[in-house]
């Protein structure tokens, strides 16, 4: 039997669950969490990760079973989804906004997209990022991956100060 | 539960963390894993063969980490490897299960002897930082194989098999990335200085007769129509884009003389280069001295 009670808890127990490499988000944020359903106890989960090789996955996993479990959930099944990829165009207004309060530029958006052929881009794209600690758009990017997979490395003219960027993906 | 930094998640729970073995990763859980309508062990060989190629070139990026040319170069090698070895335990879960002898992504990776990869000798060869090149060899190299996997993965997100679609949507958004970040590098060091020039172009006639294996179909390729993709297909593409590269780098398009074969036979069919078993050595031998290790 499904409670309707039961599932937006498990819902609200798992939107909760933060992001171990941008811990100023939550899973629900990021746009990883794809679906949670509840039936009897048993919460079932899924999430798609943000790149292939993103090593945050196994402990996105543990941590949502740890907390639905602590919050008396009987068990938790993590799943995971590749189809239809993660794209930063998934991570929440409000995710935007916490990405910026906490010093890192977020993405614009992309919008829908073709299927055509992939550009191949020669020179670095002159998208305009503007710098998150004084907002001048006059930053520069010094390099194409950062500290993490999903975040470039970038400078600001005005400030000097570098700052990290949640590429467009 | 949520924890108010990163690192309070990492202590005092049951769960190793941040390696392979971990309770959770079963790397395609809830992934839809239909097999389509083939041969299964022709399946499972094409997708060591794609499997193999991104292991493979995983583990000679990372061989830069602490060898680059400077800090940012270590930190972006360093995550191309990490996106092509995430691809790369996706497809040999995927050839694990599909072959159904109960092998996963480690024993395929860590317990495989050298005539049992079926990557292409572009991915093995040794392109620097060790013997045998430098930096701009193994720009010349990640620009070619990048741009093929683009092509070919173009393709194949509308395969017939479940798996192969998806990594192949999903890896091609970061290939992009990939193939934008040497072709980068190769204009500025071919339009560089004259020793740069010198350099970029020795690193192109090093990785050049690896070319022509990129594009030889193998028998398994061409009798899973509809599944996998026939690399005869993806030439003019490929082309296409390296003629782009070079022409903004002002670097000549080197002559074509394929690398030998033996007997006919490359990568695709567990021939290897003389580099390989290195590699294999070097990468194998943690799990093979102590199996099943965690850390």
């Amino acid at each position: 039997m499904v409670t309707k009670t039961g599932t937006r808890t498990a819902l609200e127990v798992a939107a909760q669950v933060r992001d171990p490499e941008l811990p100023v988000l939550t899973l629900a944020d990021l746009g990883v969490l794809r679906d949670v359903t509840e039936e009897d106890g048993r919460v079932s989960v899924t999430i798609t990760p943000t790149y292939s090789g993103c090593p945050a996955l196994d402990e996105m996993g543990a941590d949502l079973r740890r907390s639905l479990l602590e919050a008396g959930f009987s068990s938790v099944d993590v799943r995971m989804s590749l189809s239809p990829a993660w794209t930063t165009d998934w991570i929440s207004e409000d995710g935007l906004r916490k990405l910026r309060e906490a010093g890192i530029a977020p993405p614009s958006r992309l919008g829908p997209r073709e299927a055509g052929p992939v550009p191949l881009n020669l020179v670095p794209p002159s998208r305009r990022v503007p710098c998150p600690r004084c907002g001048s758009f006059r930053t520069s990017e010094l390099s194409r991956f950062g500290s993490t997979v999903c975040k470039s490395l970038r400078r600001c003219a005005d400030c000097a100060e570098p700052f990290e960027h949640v590429k467009e993906i | 539960m949520s924890f108010d930094n990163a690192y309070e998640s990492l202590i005092d729970h049951e769960d190793t963390h941040w390696a392979f073995g971990t309770g959770f990763s079963e790397a395609l859980a809830g992934v839809d894993r239909e097999v389509p309508d083939v041969d299964r062990a022709d399946l499972a060989a094409y997708c060591l063969m794609l499997g193999d190629d991104a292991l493979i070139l995983s583990h000679r990026l990372a061989e830069w980490c602490s060898r680059a040319p400077e800090l940012e170069e270590d930190v972006a090698l360093a995550n191309i490897a990490l996106d092509l070895l995430g691809q790369s335990r996706l497809l040999l879960t995927r050839a694990g299960e599909v072959e159904g002898e109960g092998r996963d992504e480690d024993a395929l990776a860590f317990l495989r002897d050298e005539r049992d990869f079926r990557n292409v000798h572009l991915a093995e060869i040794e392109c620097g930082p060790f013997a045998g090149g430098d930096f701009a060899t193994t720009n010349a190299r990640l620009l070619v194989f990048s741009a093929w996997k683009i092509a070919q993965y173009s393709r194949l997100r509308s395969s017939a098999d479940p798996v192969l679609a998806a990594v192949a949507a999903k890896g091609l958004k970061e290939l992009a990335y990939h193939r934008d970040h040497a072709a980068q590098w190769v204009v500025r060091l071919g339009d560089g200085t004259d020793e740069s020039h010198r350099r970029m172009r020795a690193g192109l006639e090093r990785v050049w007769p690896f070319l022509d294996e990129l594009f030889t179909p193998h028998p398994v390729e061409l009798r899973l129509a509809g599944v996998a993709v026939d690399p005869a297909e993806l030439r003019s593409e490929v082309d296409g884009v390296l003629d782009a590269v070079l022409s903004a780098a002002g670097l000549e398009r080197p002559v074509d003389v394929p690398a030998a074969r033996v007997n006919g036979l490359a990568g695709r069919d567990g021939v290897h280069t003389e580099a390989f078993g290195y590699l294999l050595a070097e990468m194998q031998h943690l799990h093979r001295s102590l199996p099943g290790a965690k850390w």
